[in-house]
Formats: structure tokens, C-alpha cells, sequence
């Protein structure tokens, strides 16, 4: 027997895991399979996280739960894969989940390059600094010649070195892989800043026995548009995903929520009726059932009541609607009509 | 005492008791500890060492530690100065979630035989006293099956999704595969690297040196996003199954090397004396030869295991979550945000354990297996 | 399958009759693996293009020449900033692997070997305090001894504004060790010469030692007399040109020390993790080479009257290395492969910077990967080739 019969042997029997890929329609995968498969983090603050049970929880959580109830009728029926920054893509691309949720920014390279396609923004952050207040620092254009911590994995490092060389300040880069040695170095003084999403930047400072000896800065060097994303070349698929986060927001902007949901049903504005599914067609032409909005709604509520519940000001990590805030409240969330 | 003036004939002395700085206490502590001006000053480093880490930490992990709380705030409400003990409700809170990961709450009795199972099938593996050992080591040698129908299911049982594995659990399956598939593919391997055929050789030298050669975690970066590019087109196959596989070749390679340095410890008498009795290859290595060799290599062989066990943290490199990566996941609690230290202190006691008890039988071994001279 | 040699007499088909020959068979089997590893292999690459195709990815190291836009602050050999190439960023982090790699088996060896020793010391309280010590750090996964000395540097060294300071030159903080840097001056290649043709002065004094050693059996202090001419004439060289060299210390401005000498906290940490992870494994490998060593070698020695530490030096150490340098060479791949965790504490190697952001940036896992490969493959080999040639050097000549 040789060695090369071994490893035959060992493919011969790896062959039998194997299955054939997706061929149809991501949607008729789904239903098919029952489960809604979604890519997220390992766990990101707020956004992805294991609870006690095991049972995962966030914002990106939600919005694949509100996706499974739009889709198979059942928040629960979710699958989390469990990505890294370098494995996601690639993850969604040999279509070992059927959409990421997982707090990506959305850019030039990965909309092309990387052969995804995106379905607008659920949550509009940014790259911000974070220094402890007694360094009586105000502005970003003070840290000249400061260490600065960076959560690597991201777009932030491009951000941060594009900032300072384009207003000929130098600095010293600790690129550290995981948001606690980040938030460690930080805190011994190993760095003078912080720096990452300002998202990220306010769950870390919430976990400061004193938040209020750190200031983050009001300079946001970057834009972060965070948004969901598919496999490029299905359509139907990527009308859904686009359509559940804007059923989310128009919900907000209607004033529908989890409590009034039924009531809503009897409302006389004709967008709610059809949104609720009681008036047209819409669910259908969408491949969907006539109740899909509805179930979204039920299952995790409209797009203000997940932010809050789950990153907003009540919760640990503390965040401002800000740019998140419906644009009728300054905002940019923006949901094209359902008509 | 004897008095001094006292006068004995030659050889009549009675015997005295060993002077005082001998024996006890003084005397264990004069040979032991303070036996040479060098010793006294290594004493004193030890013992100062001690001295400045044992009290803080033992402080921190017991005396000023909190067992039961639903937050982090409250944990460190609890101390008298925050954050100055180990807050182990966290752990606590999520032991489960720490040794079963995502699998499904109803069917963890299934994780649990399997635990059961492990260990019944692990005692003959140790104990060569046991009545009955080959039996039972035939149904150690079909264990991994028995426990992989159990734990993914299939042939009546629920089915379970590998993506749901996590936590020790996680790093059992990784460490029990990897371990029991790759010393026959290591022996397979080390018997390829001694062939006289060139090819084999050739083939199995490159092999092993390249796989030894690189750092896993980027086998395990090939195995998560880059074996799909040479795979036919459209296949996929389970995320665990190709990690599994590159752990199984990654420590086959190590095994390999084990196992040559046994085969070149036998000597040549032995494979002469097979082929004149005309066993053919097989029946010379397997009667003969591999008995001989195995034995001298098992201490190695347990060391290549525990190398493995301890290597499968790095999966959380590629998103999969065993106890470290189940650790770091809960960190992102928003309650719970900042208790890295007493995650990686519990995952460290874990692997400790696991590893401790391996080496101290790798130890029994080796002392078993000593045939020779002891100084 | 015995060997049947006669061939007049078989009767067998004639492929029956060519499996029966040993050489034959031999070659068949040779033939037919390569076949079909060539054709495993020609396989593997039709897909690589088809699936690259599919998803219309290209292999080229093109990517390479490109800016690689992220910043690395640690390049201690070569320029860096952020406009470099990515193939730059990839030459930072393949030095910064071989530093920490190299200064890790110095550290390693020389902790090795003191903790084996005293693995083996007569004072009981030591000999257990390493042996908790050893088992302890053996038997936890490095990664997270990596994490848990990086905590220490950063947390138990004081911030640069408490800087630990010695003679206002030499500064410990969580930001690293600060120490003035040499700045030649004219005239300074006076002395660099003269130190060059000292230093082969010596090495060719050594030499005839020897000779005369062997030769006649007189010995020299070679060492004292060595020492003695290299300081000498460097010291006489120096002070006779005017003494051409000034330092330039490090000072504490803004944020941080600037000037002199740095040596960053994430190096030091992730240096001593490796370190002493493996001088654990060295140390159980010392120890068993000084006890394979019999004692009744140490009893010869005492008998023709070398003292105890010649008689280490001379008889136990040479034989014990013989056991000890071949399981050596693995532990130093086994650092040099755990350096590739780095990213962890932020220590830029190659695989945090092609492998990591780069690979991040570009999304050319293929190529990033092979070049991480390759890195670590010829690290490796040579490791083994060096550790080879010396085991061959040390190796016991039999007659």
C-alpha cells in the first residue's frame, strides 16, 4: 500500500461529505432546506454575540432573524456561520451561507472585485478616535506622533494611514488582531488613541469602570457604510434582502411597531396595507408570502426598535441614533416607497 | 549526648545519633535548599519569585473572586475595589455553552454518551491489563465512527449541523480525529519515506517536509477558504470535514517522523532474519518490525498528540469556536464586555488538564518501556 | 511475494509472470503512481483556472507592485511607509518573522539549557519550581502564553511619562525599550578598520593555538588574549582618531520618546513568549541528554583529575549535545512556525502583513498564501540544513 492510496482513500471518504451546490435559486435553497443560513462575526459588540444558552443575539442577528421571517415564516429558523474578517467572503462565495450580516463596510473593491452584491445600509458608522480625557486632547489634528491602537481585519488601517499622511502627521501603528488586546493596550497606556468604528469605540468605552474619563473625538475619518450582502447573479434573492431592511425602516417611518403591529392592519394608510400584506400583491411578486413584512415586524420589530434594543442609548453600548435616525429626524435611514 | 571525657576502647563507640544539622527539618533544608552559597542564592530568587506572584494571584482568583452575578457591573459591584478579583460568574454562566457549544439543548444526551463512550474506549487503549483488551480495542478503533454517527446524526438520529459543534466539544472531535486518523496515515507515511522505490520516497519526503515545514494555521487557512478553488467547480463540502483533514495530514507528517526514528532504531538483524524466514514485505513489517517500533516511539507519538490537542485552538483563526473562540465570541455580551483575563485563564486550566494528564502518561510509559539501566 | 528467479519454468500469463518480478513490479508501481499524481495534479490545476475563472479572479502577483496603503511601524531594516509596495510591506514582514525567529532560538537555547540544568539541580525547592514551571507552560497552547506575557509587558511597565529611567539615556516603558542610538562621525572608519583586522587577527591566532596545542601540547589563554587585542587596538583606534562617535538619546517629546534606539513591547513580548514557551521543551531535551551521558564518564574524568567544571565542559556537554542537537532542530521549527501567531499581539510578521491586511486589501488569497508558504518553507529548510551540518559536525567519529 502506498502512501498515495492512503491519501486516496482519505479523499474517497472526505468525497462522501460531499454535496452537490447550490444550483437553483437561493430562495428555493432556503425553503427548501428550512433554514435561513447567515454568515456573521465571531462576536462584535452589540451587533453578534452568544448569550448564555448559546442563543445568538445582536443587531446583525436580528436582521437575519427578520430575513428568516420574511422568507420561511420563522425568526427562529436561522443558521449562524460563524466568519472572520478574512473568511467571510469567501465563506458567501463558495455559498456556505446564504447572506452575510456581518457589520461589512460596503466599497468600490468588494461590490466589484470580490463579486458581491450589496442591499443598501443598516447601519451608517464611521472611523473615530477615542483618547482618555486627561490627555486634554480635542481635535483629531492633535496626535501628531501618538500610538495608536487599530483593530485590524478591516478598512480601518487604510483609513488611518490615508488620514495622516494626507494631513502630514506621523504616528506609531499597533495592529492588534482582537478588540480586547486592543482595549487592553489602550487602557495600560500602550497607546495613546484608539481608533475603529465609532460603533466599536463606544461599546469598548462602556466597558471602562469610568466611560467618562475617555472622550471620543469628533473628528470620523471614514465612511462605513455597513450593509448586507449576497452572491452576485440572483436577482430574486437579492430583491428580498434589499426589501426586508427597507421593510424594517419604512415600518419605523410609519409608526409600526411589534405592540401596534395588529392594529396597523386597520390603518387607512394604503403603504401600511400594502407593507402588512393586506392590500396587493407585493409579497408574491417577491417570492414571498402575502405576510412577510408582518412577519418581520413581529418577529424583531421595526428598524428603530432594533437599534434599540439592541446598541441603542438604554443598552451597554450606548449609541446616539445619529446618522442612523430616520431622515424625516436628520438622518440618513431612507427606504424607498413600497408601491 | 554521650560524654565528651568518656573513654572507649577501639571499635567499641556506641553508635551516636547523626548530629542535629542532619536530619529533620534543619537537615532536609541544609542539603535540600542552602547546600552551597549558589543554592542559598538560588533559594532565596525561588522563593522571592513565589512570593510576589503565588499571594497576588491567588488573591485575585480566589479569595477576592465572585461566583454568582447577571452582569459584569454587578460582578465588579460585588468587590470591594473593582476589578480586583476574577469574576468567574461569567464562566459560570455559560459553562454549557462552554463545553457543548451551539449544539442543539435536546440532544446534548447524545454529546454526553459520546463523552462516556470516549472514555470507555480509552481505558484499553492505556491499560494493557485489562481482561478482554483486544475486544475493547476493536471497539476503540471503531469509536471515532460510532461517536461521528452520534454527534452528526443520520440512520435515525436528528441530524445535527457541523457549524453547530463548538466549545470542548469542538476540540475533542478535532483532537480524537486528528489523532486516531493520522498514526496509521503517519505510519503509512514513515514506511513511504523508508521505501527503496524512489517515488514513493520522493512523494512521501516532500510531503512530510512540506506540511512540517509550514505553520498550521495557514493549512487551516488553505483548508477554510482556498480548497474550494480546487475542488471541481461547484462542489462544497463541510468546513469541519476539511479541517479535519488537514489536521489529521498536519500531525501524520509529525507522526511520520516519530515512527522513522523508531524503524531506524530496529536493528538490521530484525528485517534480515524476516526475510530469511520469507515473510514478504507486509508480514515482516507487521509481525516484526512495526510491533518493535511503535513501542519505542510511543512516548513521541504521545508527545506529537498533545501538540495537536493544544493546536486546535487556532481554529478560531478560520471563525470556528472552541473554548478559546467561544470565550472570545461571549466577550462581545454587551454585559459582559471585558473579562478576557478569566477567559483565558479557564481556557488555559482546560487545556492544562488535558494536556497534563497526557504528558503523565506519556511519562508512565516511558518509564514502562525503560528496559535499560537506571542511574 | 517471494522472489521467484526462475523464469524457464513458469507457466504463468506473461503479466502474471511480470508482477512476479520484483523489479518489474517495482517499476510498474512507480510508473502508475507518478501517473496518477500527475494526474491528481493536472486536475487540481484545471480547477484552480476553471474556479478562478468562474469567479473571474486572476492569478498574478501583479497586486505586489501596487501601494500597499496601511502603515507598519516596526521596520527595523528597511524604509517603510505607507505608499510602499505591498511587495515591501511583504519584505518588512519576512524580516520581522527572522528577527523574532533568530533572537527567539538565541533566547530559547540559553533558557533551555540553564532550566534543564537546573531541572536536574540538587536544591529541592528550585528543582520542583522549574519542574510546575516547565509542565505548566508545556501543557497550555502558546497562543495563549503569547497573550498573557503581552499583557504583562503592557500593563506592568509604566507609561512613557513614568518611564523607568536610567542615567537619562536608557528608558523602560509599555512603549518599549528606549536606549541612545551610536551616530558615527568622520574619521569613525578608522576605527571600524582597525576593529575588522583585530578581529581576524584573533581568529587567526586562535587557529595556530591550536595547532601548537595538538601539536606540542602547550596551551595558551587564548580567550584573555584575544578579548585583550580586539578592545585594545579598537579602544587605541578610537581615542587615536578622536573618538568619532556620538549618541544620540532618546527624549521624551509629545506622545512619545523620539531619537535613539527602540525596541517596540510587542517584539519583547512576543519574544519572550516563544522563548521560554520553547525553552521548556528544550530544557526536557537537556535533561535527557545529560542523563543519556553515563556517569561513569564523569567518574573517568575525576580519575585522570579534571575539575568538576572542565569536566563538564570537556566530556559531559560534547557527548550530551550529540543526544540533544537532533530533536533541537525541531523545536527551532516549531518557533519559528509559532512566531506566525504575532498578529495576535500586533507584532507585524508576514503573516499579519502580506498575509493579513495585505491579503485583506487585495483579496489574493492564492498568491498571499504562497508567499507566506514559501517564507516559512525556506526558514525551514534552513534550519534544518544548518542543524544538519552541525549534527554532522558533532556527530561521534567511529572507527
Amino acid at each position: 500500500m502506498k502512501p498515495i492510496h492512503a491519501i486516496a482513500a482519505a479523499a474517497a471518504v472526505a468525497a462522501l461529505a460531499l454535496s452537490a451546490a447550490a444550483t437553483a435559486g437561493t430562495l428555493d435553497d432556503v425553503k427548501a432546506r428550512g433554514v435561513l443560513r447567515c454568515v456573521v462575526s465571531t462576536g462584535i459588540p452589540g451587533f453578534a454575540y452568544p448569550d448564555a444558552n448559546g442563543v445568538w443575539k445582536g443587531f446583525d442577528i436580528d436582521f437575519c432573524r427578520a430575513t428568516a421571517a420574511a422568507v420561511l415564516g420563522d425568526p427562529k429558523k436561522i443558521k449562524e456561520v460563524t466568519a472572520t474578517g478574512k473568511t467571510r467572503f469567501t465563506l458567501l462565495n463558495a455559498g456556505e451561507g446564504d447572506v452575510l450580516w456581518r457589520n461589512t463596510t460596503i466599497t468600490f473593491s468588494r461590490d466589484v472585485g470580490v463579486k458581491l452584491r450589496f442591499h443598501g445600509v443598516n447601519y451608517y458608522d464611521g472611523q473615530g478616535f477615542m483618547v482618555k480625557k486627561s490627555a486634554g486632547i480635542k481635535s483629531a489634528t492633535e496626535l501628531d506622533g501618538a500610538s495608536i491602537c487599530i483593530q485590524t481585519g478591516t478598512t480601518t488601517e487604510l483609513n488611518l494611514a490615508d488620514y495622516f499622511h494626507s494631513n502630514n502627521m506621523k504616528y506609531e501603528a499597533v495592529t492588534i488582531e482582537t478588540n480586547d488586546e486592543a482595549r487592553q493596550n489602550y487602557v495600560a497606556g500602550r497607546c495613546d488613541v484608539y481608533t475603529t468604528d465609532a460603533s466599536g469605540l463606544a461599546a469598548t468605552r462602556s466597558t471602562f469602570a469610568n466611560p467618562d474619563d475617555h472622550v471620543i473625538l469628533p473628528e470620523i475619518i471614514s465612511k462605513e457604510p455597513l450593509g448586507p450582502a449576497t452572491r452576485q447573479g440572483d436577482a430574486q434573492w437579492s430583491d428580498i434582502i434589499t426589501w426586508v431592511l427597507n421593510a424594517t425602516i419604512t415600518a419605523e417611518e410609519k409608526g409600526i411597531t411589534q405592540a401596534n403591529l395588529d392594529d396597523m392592519k386597520n390603518s387607512k394608510d394604503p403603504e401600511v396595507l400594502r407593507l402588512l400584506g393586506v392590500e396587493g400583491n407585493q409579497g408574491k411578486e417577491l417570492g414571498l408570502s402575502k405576510d412577510w413584512a408582518y412577519n418581520i415586524i413581529k418577529a424583531v420589530g421595526n428598524y428603530g426598535e432594533i437599534f434599540e434594543r439592541n446598541i441603542g442609548v438604554k443598552t451597554p453600548i450606548g449609541l446616539e441614533r445619529g446618522l442612523n435616525a430616520l431622515w424625516t429626524n436628520g438622518g440618513l435611514q431612507y427606504s424607498p416607497p413600497f408601491r | 549526648m554521650a560524654e565528651a571525657t568518656q573513654a572507649y576502647e577501639v571499635g567499641r563507640h556506641p553508635e551516636l545519633p547523626p548530629p542535629r544539622s542532619e536530619v529533620g527539618v534543619l537537615g532536609w533544608l541544609k542539603h535540600n535548599l542552602f547546600s552551597s552559597p549558589f543554592n542559598v542564592v538560588l533559594t532565596l530568587l525561588v522563593v522571592w519569585f513565589l512570593w510576589t506572584v503565588i499571594p497576588p494571584l491567588f488573591e485575585w482568583m480566589v479569595l477576592n473572586s465572585v461566583w454568582t452575578a447577571d452582569t459584569r457591573k454587578e460582578c465588579w459591584a460585588r468587590m470591594a475595589v473593582p476589578e480586583d478579583g476574577a469574576c468567574w460568574a461569567f464562566i459560570k454562566g455559560r459553562i454549557q455553552l462552554f463545553i457543548y457549544g451551539f449544539y442543539p439543548h435536546p440532544l446534548r444526551w447524545r454529546v454526553n454518551l459520546s463523552f462516556v463512550l470516549l472514555v470507555l474506549a480509552i481505558v484499553p487503549v492505556l491499560y494493557d491489563k485489562l481482561p478482554g483488551r483486544k475486544y475493547a480495542l476493536w471497539y476503540a478503533a471503531a469509536f471515532p465512527f460510532i461517536a461521528g454517527w452520534l454527534l452528526v446524526g443520520g440512520f435515525g438520529l436528528t441530524p445535527v449541523d457541523t457549524d453547530q459543534f463548538g466549545g470542548i466539544l469542538l476540540t475533542l472531535i478535532i483532537g480524537v480525529t486528528g489523532i486516531s486518523f493520522s498514526l496509521p496515515i503517519g505510519i503509512l507515511l514513515a514506511l513511504g519515506r523508508r521505501s527503496t522505490m524512489l517515488v514513493p520516497r520522493v512523494l512521501c519526503v516532500l510531503f512530510i517536509e512540506f506540511i512540517r515545514g509550514v505553520p498550521l494555521i495557514t493549512l487551516l487557512f488553505v483548508a477554510a477558504t482556498m480548497l474550494n478553488y480546487f475542488l471541481p467547480p461547484g462542489t462544497v463540502f463541510d468546513l469541519l470535514v476539511r479541517v479535519l483533514i488537514m489536521v489529521t495530514l498536519f500531525s501524520a507528517a509529525y507522526i511520520a517522523e516519530v515512527v522513522r526514528g523508531g524503524l531506524q532504531a530496529i536493528p538490521r538483524g530484525q528485517f534480515e532474519a524476516a526475510d530469511s524466514l520469507g515473510l514478504t514485505y507486509f508480514q515482516a513489517h507487521l509481525t516484526i518490525v512495526l510491533p518493535q517500533a511503535l513501542k519505542i516511539s510511543i512516548p513521541g507519538i504521545v508527545n506529537t498528540f498533545i501538540g495537536l490537542y493544544k493546536d486546535t485552538t487556532l481554529v478560531l483563526i478560520i471563525g470556528m469556536l472552541d473554548p478559546l473562540g467561544i470565550g472570545r465570541a461571549s466577550l462581545a455580551d454587551p454585559v459582559w464586555l471585558g473579562l478576557a483575563r478569566e477567559v483565558y485563564i479557564f481556557v488555559a486550566l482546560f487545556f492544562f488538564i488535558c494536556c497534563f494528564s497526557m504528558s503523565r502518561y506519556s511519562l508512565y510509559l516511558e518509564r514502562k518501556l525503560h528496559t535499560g539501566h537506571n542511574y | 511475494m517471494a522472489v521467484v528467479t526462475g523464469t524457464g519454468s513458469d507457466t504463468r500469463n506473461p503479466i502474471a509472470r511480470l508482477w512476479g518480478n520484483k523489479k518489474a513490479r517495482s517499476v510498474i508501481v512507480q510508473i502508475v503512481t507518478m501517473a496518477v499524481v500527475f494526474g491528481v495534479l493536472a486536475l487540481l490545476y484545471r480547477n484552480v483556472v476553471v474556479n478562478l475563472a468562474a469567479i473571474g479572479k486572476e492569478f498574478s502577483f501583479d497586486f505586489l507592485n501596487a501601494p500597499s496603503a496601511y502603515d507598519i511601524t516596526f521596520s527595523p531594516f528597511i524604509e517603510y511607509n505607507s505608499r510602499s509596495t505591498h511587495l515591501r510591506a511583504a519584505a518588512v514582514g519576512i524580516l520581522n518573522t527572522l528577527l523574532v525567529a533568530s533572537c527567539g532560538i538565541v533566547l530559547a537555547t540559553v533558557m533551555g539549557f540553564i532550566m534543564g540544568v537546573l531541572r536536574l539541580s540538587k536544591n529541592w525547592l528550585v528543582n520542583r519550581t522549574v519542574y510546575c514551571f516547565l509542565e505548566f507552560t508545556r501543557n497550555v497552547p502558546v497562543l495563549l502564553h503569547i497573550l498573557f506575557i503581552h499583557g504583562l509587558v503592557v500593563t506592568q511597565l509604566p507609561v512613557p511619562k513614568q518611564a523607568m529611567n536610567f542615567a537619562d539615556s536608557f528608558f523602560l516603558t509599555n512603549r518599549g525599550f528606549f536606549f541612545p542610538a551610536p551616530v558615527p562621525e568622520a574619521g569613525f572608519w578608522i576605527v571600524a578598520t582597525v576593529f575588522a583586522i583585530s578581529v581576524v587577527f584573533v581568529i587567526a591566532f586562535g587557529r595556530w593555538a591550536k595547532k601548537v596545542q595538538d601539536e606540542t601540547g602547550r596551551t595558551y589563554p587564548v580567550f584573555w588574549i584575544s578579548t585583550g587585542a580586539i578592545v585594545a587596538a579598537t579602544a587605541v583606534a578610537f581615542l587615536a582618531a578622536g573618538m568619532p562617535l556620538s549618541w544620540e538619546a532618546p527624549a521624551l517629546k509629545g506622545f512619545n520618546f523620539k531619537g535613539g534606539v527602540a525596541i517596540k513591547p510587542e517584539f519583547i513580548a512576543l519574544w519572550l513568549a516563544l522563548s521560554y514557551y520553547t525553552s521548556c521543551f528544550i530544557a526536557e531535551i537537556v535533561r535527557a541528554g545529560i542523563l543519556a551521558v553515563s556517569y561513569g564518564q564523569t567518574e573517568a574524568a575525576y580519575a585522570v583529575g579534571l575539575r568538576p567544571n572542565r569536566t563538564l565542559q570537556l566530556i559531559i556537554i560534547p557527548q550530551a549535545l550529540r543526544v540533544i542537537v537532533p530533536p533541537l532542530a525541531s523545536q527551532y521549527l516549531n518557533l519559528t512556525k509559532n512566531s506566525s501567531l504575532a498578529i495576535a499581539i500586533g507584532y507585524m510578521d508576514v503573516v499579519a502583513t502580506i498575509g493579513g491586511i495585505s491579503l485583506m486589501q487585495t483579496g489574493k488569497e492564492m498568491e498571499t498564501m504562497m508567499i507566506v508558504m514559501l517564507t516559512y518553507l525556506v526558514f525551514s529548510l534552513i534550519i534544518a540544513g544548518f542543524m544538519n551540518w552541525y549534527n554532522k559536525k558533532m556527530a561521534l567519529v567511529e572507527r
